[in-house]
């Protein structure tokens, strides 16, 4: 528990150092989706409508932003081989990993997305799921983002391979997590919202045997 | 101390992307002894060490790990759990500092020692704060070897511990060995130098 711990804090330190992702997704994050408005147009209603959407879209996108690295620095710096050696179970170190990258990625999307639905004129009924089906999909980013990371570990610039696994992946948290929003708007039940925390809880449950298992397949390679 | 008693190699096949590094290699290590693997670039010195730390799986051959308990370790992730472990990258973050790396080490492994005692003894105190990004490569290698005092595991596998050291870091490394195997250690150096220390040698040669 204790070596779990320490990664933990260790991952969420880097997270805030120079060449960190956790200003930078939230910041990338708010730019994308102030972006929105000059493309679509002032239309107010249009933008209000679409922006559940817009910001989980923006979410997901920035949550991509610093995965990366999160096996990758390891791997190349040796820290991986450190953590390997560890007492700390490989699927802990993917948990602590995952967990970190949340706390520091995930949650600062959260804590920005309401004054962003403000900017995009989202109606007052969507703010709470906004909130809420942030606060349950986006640890289901992380967590599935991290087996991404993991299978591209040894791939020099292997952001670019890791999105075009991640994202499809990803397809179902952006459906219900948008798919929520727009319940709240329109008042027709919780039935996205429901369907978005079963697939946060698979991925999130899932992600740390699937991403040690990655991790294992790329040391023996 | 000593709770490893043996570390034993039978018939040890290395592949790397296919092709056969080493076949048939056998050696043992017993409590208290340095062996160095010795051979030219190549040889497979490192892939021997990276297999024996259960970071790579071996193509054939048996690793057994004799603990004094009676039990042996054969399985790649438990033996890892006896490794102390300096390999070529040296596992520092650069971001943090040498402090930092340090009490991470520490926690990780679950150290009950003083972590600033070990930074003096490497000769790190006057850098403690200092981010590890502007360390030399030899005060690096230096903050490997207080990890692997911190890390307090009966088995040091050790790549190149000597490599971008100076001649008292180079004094620091063999008396960290010759101390380690008086409590009962063991020690595998893959090395091109000498150590300056009463070791067993085992020639690598190329297939």
């Amino acid at each position: 528990m204790m070596a779990f711990q320490a990664l933990l804090v260790r991952d969420m330190r880097l997270a805030f150092r120079a060449g960190g992702g956790a200003s930078l997704a939230a910041a990338f994050f708010a730019l994308v989706s102030a972006l929105v408005p000059f493309g679509v147009g002032t239309d107010l209603v249009l933008l209000g409508r679409i922006a559940g959407g817009v910001l989980w879209v923006s979410a997901a996108l920035a949550a991509l932003l610093s995965l990366d690295r999160l096996f990758q620095a390891d791997y190349e710096d040796g820290s991986l081989d450190v953590l390997m050696l560890s007492p700390l179970q490989l699927e802990g170190a993917a948990a602590a990993k995952i967990l970190a990258h949340w706390l520091t990625t995930g949650l600062p999307l959260v804590v920005l997305s309401p004054v962003l639905g403000l900017l995009l004129n989202l109606p007052p009924p969507g703010y709470f799921a906004l909130i809420g089906s942030l606060i349950i999909g986006t640890p289901a980013l992380s967590g599935v983002g991290a087996i991404g990371a993991a299978l591209t570990l040894s791939i020099r610039r292997g952001g670019l391979i890791l999105a075009l696994i991640v994202l499809p992946l990803i397809t179902p948290a952006l459906i219900f997590g948008a798919g929520a929003v727009m319940d709240a708007l329109q008042g027709t039940g919780r039935g996205a919202f429901l369907f978005l925390a079963a697939f946060s809880v698979a991925a999130v449950a899932l992600s740390p045997f699937a991403a040690a298992a990655a991790v294992r397949l790329n040391l023996g390679g | 101390m000593a709770v490893l008693s043996l570390v034993e190699v039978k018939n040890l096949t290395c592949e790397r992307g296919g092709r056969r590094i080493f076949r048939d290699v056998s050696f043992a290590a017993a409590t208290g002894q340095v062996l160095t693997l010795e051979g030219p670039n190549g040889a497979g010195k490192s892939s021997a060490l990276r297999i024996l730390a259960g970071f790579l799986p071996q193509a054939a051959g048996e690793i057994r790990m004799q603990m004094t308990a009676g039990y042996a370790v054969t399985d790649s992730e438990e033996r890892g759990r006896l490794v102390g472990w300096i390999g070529h990258t040296d596992g520092v973050k650069a971001q943090l500092s040498v402090l930092e790396n340090a009490r991470f080490f520490a926690a990780l492994y679950g150290a009950r020692i003083d972590v600033t005692e070990v930074l003096n003894h490497v000769g790190l105190k006057r850098l403690i704060d200092l981010p590890a990004q502007y360390l030399s490569a030899g005060q690096r290698k230096r903050l490997g070897l207080a990890r692997l005092i911190l890390s307090n595991r009966p088995l040091w596998l050790l790549d190149e511990p000597l490599s971008s050291l100076d001649a008292a870091g180079r004094r620091l490394a063999a008396e960290l060995i010759g101390e380690h195997c008086d409590d009962g250690g063991i020690v595998i150096v893959a090395t091109h130098e000498t150590l300056g220390l009463d070791a067993t040698r085992f020639f690598l040669g190329n297939v």
